[in-house]
């Protein structure tokens, strides 16, 4: 009965904080409010740059928070070996991808900050990939590295704007116009095939990392490439594998997000619900040491998904008026919720409520 | 069954033929009646005509998993999508066009008469010239002709009604054809019909360059 009385985005809740304590991550809890500079300093990593903004009593500018990444790690010691690792369940305010319009979207999230290693980055991929199997069974998860692309771009010494022009045809999957972008550009055939093909690899490790190999000629690309193998030798012993993909269309901003990044999506909704990654540079832009990966999920998505549609609203409703004898209305209510019934008792019959049965106790019906 | 959007007007039924003979008909498409949605269940497809700049909201919001839209309607709305095609067709380009003679000596704030405000503004912020967008929905070419606007950003398919209005291009901004988009979550789940109806649709594109 419970069960069912709960949202998919509020059972999700309890599910994921029960995955995530187990995996010591602890709670964070954190003020709706944050000072507008924070998000103005790091404007970039924000998803919109569109924020909610009001003055305090003082005069200072606030900010209905649109993230909450930057409020966890603007603060915190780093030291050699330690990892922080938190968990949140927050509410934040954004232009929201396909309304184009302020939104407050519940978010749950955990972050792992500090001197963090391979471990690290797979435990947290893979906790994103079980949070996902636990609201459906039926999720991808897309895995890249940004140190492909960038690995490319640093071998022709790309200007700013052909990376920002490149990043964005190849988040969209887009050959065609990578190669009008090439040729506008000068760049060599060499380069202008090594794009085309990144662009068309995806899939499973299997048939991925073959592909990728030929691609990878300089440091950067093996490093990126060894990164990549190492996480996929690690998700093949596990019991979703399968959801598994490899897919650089994912393209994060590489001011922020290094290394490792991901994005998750579940059968019937029509955008990615998760997204997280590795963001040392945020860290290294705050003036601190350590180096951070997590990922965030959007719960209010969730609604969408295999959504039930009660046939009624009550199951039984209850009439009465002033002759009625109150302890009669009150034991046939205690009767019918102990039953496990949902009733709903009225003077009078609610416009737009709909009922599976009728008990009328006003005083023309008593026997 | 994957759900097909496809632009109303000459240019949809430019892009159906392309469907058809890639292997995708649906017959019932070109009876003359009042239906809104056409379906072939052996070929696993579904087709609807909606308003051309509706085409990539219905792919984005995944009421579609594939659809056609000019890159004009991309590049004005952004939405978040997969374009895995460049179909070749609908050829044209956004340019800016000014009364014949016009020059800008960008000494006071230029006026932009435009249908589409962000492809103007980020055209003008990427050269960091001070416009002022004078956003219209129709007959954008009056505008200079009545000082409404120093210049216009638009379609640019022959040039002939510019021509006829004194007016010139003076600049293009970005060449336009029709591309065909794909929801993003249905690309991951619907994976290989996805990919089996691009590669059949390539094979379709005429290339003419």
């Amino acid at each position: 009965m419970e069960e069912k009385l709960l949202k998919n985005e509020e059972r999700a809740v309890f599910a994921l904080r029960a995955l995530y304590r187990q995996y010591g991550y602890l709670p964070f809890k954190m003020s709706k409010f944050e000072e507008y500079d924070l998000y103005v300093r790091n404007k970039d990593f924000l998803i919109s740059d569109r924020i909610i903004t009001f003055n305090d009593t003082n005069g200072k500018l606030m900010a209905l928070k649109p993230d909450v990444t930057l409020s966890i790690v603007k603060n915190g010691e780093d030291l050699s070996g330690v990892k922080q690792k938190v968990y949140y369940n927050e509410n934040v305010y954004r232009v929201s991808g396909s309304t184009h319009q302020y939104k407050e979207i519940m978010q749950t999230g955990l972050e792992c900050i500090g001197d963090i290693d391979a471990y690290d980055i797979f435990e947290v991929v893979s906790l994103a990939a079980k949070s996902l199997q636990l609201i459906s069974p039926d999720f991808v998860l897309d895995i890249s590295h940004l140190g492909l692309l960038n690995s490319i771009f640093n071998q022709i010494n790309a200007s700013e704007l052909f990376r920002r022009e490149v990043s964005q045809a190849l988040s969209e999957k887009n050959s065609h116009d990578i190669l009008r972008l090439c040729e506008k550009h000068g760049v060599s055939d060499d380069v202008k095939s090594m794009l085309t093909e990144f662009v068309g690899i995806y899939g499973t490790k299997d048939t991925v990392l073959a592909r990728l190999k030929p691609l990878c000629i300089n440091e950067e690309a093996k490093a990126a490439y060894a990164e990549l193998a190492t996480l996929a030798a690690l998700f093949s012993a596990t019991d979703y594998a399968d959801r598994i993909r490899f897919d650089f269309s994912i393209v994060s901003d590489g001011n922020y997000y290094n290394g490792i990044v991901f994005k998750g999506f579940l059968n019937g909704i029509c955008e990615g619900v998760l997204s997280g990654g590795q963001y040392d540079n945020l860290l290294h832009r705050m003036g601190r040491r350590a180096g951070a990966v997590g990922f965030a999920l959007y719960l209010d998505l969730l609604e969408e998904l295999n959504a039930v549609k009660n046939e009624f609203d009550v199951d039984i409703l209850i009439l009465y008026d002033e002759d009625t004898d109150l302890s009669e209305l009150v034991s046939t209510c205690k009767e019918l919720t102990d039953g496990g019934k949902c009733v709903s008792a009225q003077k009078a019959f609610p416009p737009k409520l709909r009922y599976r049965e009728l008990i009328d106790l006003t005083r023309g019906n008593r026997s | 069954m994957i759900n097909i959007a496809l632009p109303k007007g000459r240019l949809g039924e430019k892009v159906y033929a392309m469907f058809e003979a890639a292997g995708y008909e649906c017959p019932s498409i070109k009876e003359n009646n009042r239906k809104l949605i056409f379906e072939n269940t052996e070929k696993q497809v579904r087709y609807f005509w909606v308003k051309p700049s509706d085409v990539s909201i219905y792919v984005e919001r995944g009421a579609a998993d594939i659809g056609v839209a000019g890159k004009d309607i991309l590049l004005e709305y952004t939405p978040d999508v997969y374009e895995l095609l460049d179909l070749n067709l609908g050829r044209c380009r956004m340019a800016v066009a000014a009364r014949r003679g016009f020059h800008d000596d960008g000494e006071r704030t230029l006026k932009v008469a435009t249908k589409f405000t962000n492809i103007a503004a980020g055209h003008y912020a990427s050269r960091g010239r001070e416009i002022d967008i004078i956003k219209l929905n129709g007959s954008i070419e009056l505008a200079p002709i009545l000082g409404l606007s120093d210049v216009i950003v638009d379609i640019v398919e022959t040039g002939t009604t510019l021509k006829e209005n004194d007016l010139d291009v003076i600049e293009t901004v970005v060449p336009i054809s029709a591309r065909l988009i794909v929801n993003k979550a249905s690309f991951k789940f619907k994976t290989e019909k996805i990919e089996n109806i691009v590669r059949s649709m390539k094979e379709q594109v005429k290339n003419d360059d």
